[in-house]
Formats: structure tokens, sequence, C-alpha cells
């Protein structure tokens, strides 16, 4: 199986993590407790599941969701038994990537898939997943993509701008536990062994078209009925509701429905604004959602939210999911030509982070993001920063501001420059 | 706190999980009747089923002990019984059999939750919110701050009361207090008082 073996490499290559985090600049600070066990996850009682960890917020199982970034911004990760919505980008460049970074994160971690689309074959899915850069080559291809873009203003300091200097790099490099979320080389395609290893699912809608025959009546349009009941099978059958809990290891079952409300799926909200099922979506969503809650799973839908005709939908849909993340890319629109925006290829929303056993979410203080795509790497960063008005201001207590820090998770290494002590 | 798993066990509260019902409606086969039997119907009819439940859970029991008096009837949320497929005018019925049901024969209250976008696209939520905000007495609106996202104030809450005689009530009727949520509780506090600009 995968899962065993990248364990293994994961346990024999600790010296050569240790040696990359000291490298990136990060603390030696190390947390015990949940996040220490997950580097471990082999052979420790917490997390028996590999690629999972409990969230340091509210102990909630979390997975990653493939981009290290990504997870960092949504509090960690994505929480077993949620829905993940992206919102399309006008031309489906970036959400389709987001998506083969989730499905390829469950490959590397030995996670059962269950692909569904309408428009393209889940096995050619599968073929287009990217490489994942694993242990010492991924430290030189991260550098190289890194190097060529941070060089120059790494010696060229803004004083106008410290605030910028003491903040957690977004999209900094791996840190410490390489097991629980991976990067991608977007340039390369995942290895033939690894998809021939890995166990999944493919629902291929047109492949289930033809067996439409007898069409009891239902409120649900046809494809959305069908995938439910694969889907809820594919969970009865393979025992992630915890219905044989003694039957074999426990693994997640990581859910990718592409395109979710095209009118490839014989959806017709995308057509009309007042259209005779308009509440077949919503319905969907909420069954799944009811499917999702009682087993180990997690699920990523892509959907053009853009083609949606009315708002009332797409608000109602956001209602009934979980977190939702939107792109909005640049190609096509004024924003490509704007200075403001050279450096990037579009925005990056976070509309919706659920609360889970807690009144709020690990809410970071940046909303405006910005994704790119470099020549490998997807990476996420900070447009600009809002003013600074709280009533812990950061500069007078920094004490809190390395509290803050704690509870971003990993990937804030970068707080050691807090200590550096400013005088005014 | 509250320990809501003994409350569970001793008849004090009854509760209808929505989600984990919805799966076993839609997988089971089509015999025994559901208080949301409407999800596997084509077109979803009216709620009488659940409001048969509520009834039922009203329902004194006579196993020695004091019946628990003043119900209270909690729906979270209503706006998602649109997105499930019923009219607006199914669900403004459903609260009106019930507040006859709970607050006036057994002298109860009823706590809702509705979703308001605010921007007037959702037209079957605005009727349902317009009714319902007709009906009830008490009106608690939670709505972000006009000025955008701000991290030491979180929102702000408009008190609006509905019957005239009410003491406490400023002259107008209505009080707006902002919020910040923390952890395990909210902290209220007037208008423009945060912490952060004193």
């Amino acid at each position: 199986m995968a899962a065993v073996a990248t364990c293994g490499t994961g346990v024999g290559s600790t010296g050569s993590i240790v040696a990359a985090t000291s490298k990136n600049n990060v603390t030696s600070f190390q947390r015990k407790g949940p996040r220490a066990s997950g580097t471990d996850s082999g052979c420790s009682r917490l997390v028996s599941i590999a690629g999972t960890r409990p969230s340091v917020r509210n102990g909630q199982l979390l997975v990653s969701t493939g981009l290290p970034a990504l997870d960092q911004l949504l509090g960690g990760g994505l929480a077993v038994g949620t829905v993940l919505l992206i919102e399309e980008d006008k031309y489906n460049i970036y959400s389709s990537l987001l998506f083969k970074y989730f499905l390829a994160e469950g490959i590397i971690n030995g996670h059962t898939l269950l692909v569904a689309s309408a428009k393209e074959d889940p096995a050619d899915i599968l073929q287009e997943l990217p490489a994942p850069l694993l242990d010492d080559n991924y430290k030189k291809d991260f550098d190289e993509d890194v190097c060529n873009h941070q060089t120059p203003d790494s010696n060229i300091k803004m004083k106008i701008a410290w605030r910028y200097q003491l903040l957690p790099k977004i999209e900094s490099g791996p840190v410490s536990s390489s097991r629980f979320g991976h990067y991608y080389d977007a340039s390369k395609r995942m290895p033939q062994e690894l998809i021939e290893a890995s166990k999944w699912h493919g629902f291929f809608f047109p492949e289930k078209l033809s067996s439409t025959l007898n069409i009891e009546p239902c409120s649900l349009t046809h494809g959305y009925r069908k995938l439910l009941q694969f889907i809820q099978k594919v969970i009865y059958e393979e025992g992630f509701d915890g219905s044989n809990p003694q039957k074999k290891q426990k693994n997640i079952l990581r859910i990718g429905i592409q395109n979710l409300g095209s009118p490839l799926w014989g959806d017709d909200i995308c057509c009309t604004e007042n259209c005779d099922n308009s509440h077949s979506l919503t319905k969907f969503l909420y069954v799944l959602r009811g499917l999702l809650r009682t087993s180990l799973s997690a699920c990523i839908i892509t959907m053009p939210t853009h083609l949606i005709q009315s708002k009332a939908i797409i608000a109602r849909v956001t209602n009934l999911s979980d977190t939702v993340v939107g792109l909005e890319s640049f190609i096509g629109s004024e924003r490509e030509t704007n200075p403001l925006y050279k450096d990037y290829h579009g925005l990056i929303h976070i509309r919706q982070i659920p609360r889970l056993n807690n009144l709020i979410y690990d809410v970071s203080d940046v909303k405006d993001l910005a994704f790119k795509l470099k020549r490998k790497l997807f990476t996420i960063e900070r447009l600009h920063l809002p003013p600074d008005l709280s009533d812990t201001v950061s500069r007078s207590s920094k004490q809190d501001l390395a509290e803050s820090s704690k509870l971003l998770g990993p990937g804030c290494g970068m707080m050691a420059g807090g200590k550096q002590h400013l005088d005014f | 706190g509250v320990n809501l798993t003994a409350a569970r066990e001793c008849g004090q509260l009854v509760f209808l999980e929505g989600l984990k019902s919805s799966v076993d409606v839609f997988f089971r086969a089509q015999a025994e009747p559901h208080p949301l039997q409407f999800l596997r119907e084509a077109d979803a009819g009216n709620l009488q089923p659940l409001y048969e439940f509520v009834r039922e859970a009203l329902k004194p029991v006579d196993d020695g002990q004091a019946a628990w008096r003043c119900p209270v009837l909690l729906v979270d949320d209503l706006s998602v019984l649109l997105s499930l497929g019923l009219g607006a005018v199914a669900v403004l019925d459903f609260i009106h059999y019930c507040r006859v049901a709970v607050c006036w024969e057994r002298k109860g209250n009823i706590v809702t939750l509705v979703h308001d976008s605010g921007d007037g696209e959702d037209e079957e939520n605005d009727i349902l919110l317009n009714g319902l905000s007709h009906q009830s007495h008490l009106i608690l609106r939670a709505e972000g701050l006009a000025t955008g996202f701000c991290r030491d104030v979180h929102g702000q809450l408009r008190i609006l009361w509905r019957t005239p005689s009410q003491p406490t009530a400023q002259r107008d009727g209505s009080l707006t207090y902002q919020y910040k949520i923390q952890d395990k509780s909210v902290s209220f506090f007037a208008k423009g008082m945060s912490p952060a600009v004193l």
C-alpha cells in the first residue's frame, strides 16, 4: 500500500526534514502534543490514520487540502466530515488545480478516492495529478522556485513596511511535519505506480446515464440521485461509516466532485433564473453533508458559480457548505494589466470557514489574498495588510503577537523575527 | 454548563437532527413515516409530519413525575427548509400551527433562526422573514458592520421589541449593541465602546 511506503520514508528521513527547516530559518521551537505526535503518525496512538492530525483549536480530525498554504488559511486543514466548496474561476484553470491537489494528497497518504465528474473520465483526471515533491528533491525544487522570486528583496529591507517583516510567511517552505500536507510540482505528473497502488472509485456521469429506465418520482435531478446512491454505496460497503470497525485499518475517503451544478450534470440552474428543479442542488448538498457527517470522509466540490443565474441559489449553496473558497483569476479581466496585480494570477477569497466545537474560527487578519502559479508551485500571498487599529496593537505588546502566532499553526516560524526589539 | 445528554435521557429535551435523519429518509425504503418525509417526495408538500412530531413531543408523559412546563421550541434553521424545496408559505403555516400548540396552549416560547442576506435576491426567504417578523414579539438581528471587517468588533446586534408595553425598552423599542465573539462566549458593548478604541 502507498500509505505504508510513504510512512516508511517519512520516519527514515527525519534528519533531512530538520535540516530543511533550519535552512528555511524556522525556529527550533517545537510544539508538544497533537502536532508533535502527528510527525510520527505511523506509530502514534492519537493519530492512527496517515495524513490526518487533530486540530489544535478544537480537536477535530483534519486532513490536508494538498496545499499547505490553504490549510493554514482554513485553520490547519479541512475537518473530516465537512465539505470544501471551491467557486471556480471563469476558465476553470486554477480551481481544477486545487481539485487535483486535493486528490493527489489523498494518493500520497494512501486514502481512498472517489472522483465524480460529468466532463472528464475519472481515470483521466487521475492520470493528470501533479507529482509530489518528496523529501530530498522537493527541497531543491522548492528553493530553486522560491529563490528565483525572493532573493532580490531579501537584501533590501523596506523600513517603512516593518509590520510585514514580523509576519509569518504564508507560503513559507515545507515545515516540520511533512506527513501532513505536501507540495506538488504542477509541471510533472504523478508517478504511475503510485496511482496504480491507490484505491479509487470513479463516477463518470455519461456512463451512468445509460441505465435510465425506471425513473421513480423524486425531487432530485437524475444525476444527483445516482451520485448520492453511488457515494452512499461506497461509504457503506467500504466501512467508512464505522459500521464494522474491527474489519480493517481505518482510512479516509476523499470525495472529489467536479463542476457540480453545471449543465453537464443535467441541472438547469445555469440556464434560467426561475427553473423547475432549483432545489435539486441544495437538496443534494444537504443529503451529501448528512452522509459525510456520519463517516470518515472529506469532500471537495468545484462549482461554476459564475454560471448560476440566480444569486439566491449561490447564497443558499454557501449556507449549506462548510468551507467556501472563491477563486477569481485575472485572465480576461482588466486587472490582468493593472500594475498592482502584476505579480499575481488571481485573487483568492475565503468566504466561509466552519465553526466546529467553538464559537470562533481561526481567522487570519488579512482578507486580501492573491495567488500565483509559479513554474511548479501554487502559492498564496497577502496583497496588503489592513490598518493596525486593534486593542492589542502589535508594536506595544509583542507578547500577544507571539501568542496569536502560535494559534496560526505551522509555517509561522518567521515569528522568530518578532524578538528583535524595535525602538521609536 | 448544561448536560444535554442527561436532559435528553430524562425527557426534558427532545432532539431531531435534520442532517442525520435526512440520510435515513433518503436511502431507506418508502414504508415508515418520518417527520422529514417530504425529503423523498417529488414535490415537497407541507410540514404536517414535522408538526405531528412536535405535538407528540409536547404530550405530557404520565409516569408520576411532574410534567415539564412552559416548553420552548427551537428551530435551527428555517431557511434550510426553503433550500430543501418547501415553499415559504408551507414554512409559515408550520410555524403558525406550532405557535398555537406551544405558545397559546402551553404558554411556551418559540425561537427560530432565519437567514437574511439583505440584498433582496432571495424572494422566498424574504417572504419568510417578513412573515415571521410580523408574528414575533422580539427580533434579534445580528449583522456585520457596515464599514467592513474589523478584528475587535465582529458585528452588531439589533434588538427590537414589538410589544409596546415593555418597561425596559427604549422609547422607540430598539437597542443596538456591538459584539466580539470569543472562544466560549460573546462580549457585548455599547456602540463605539469597544475596548480597542477606548
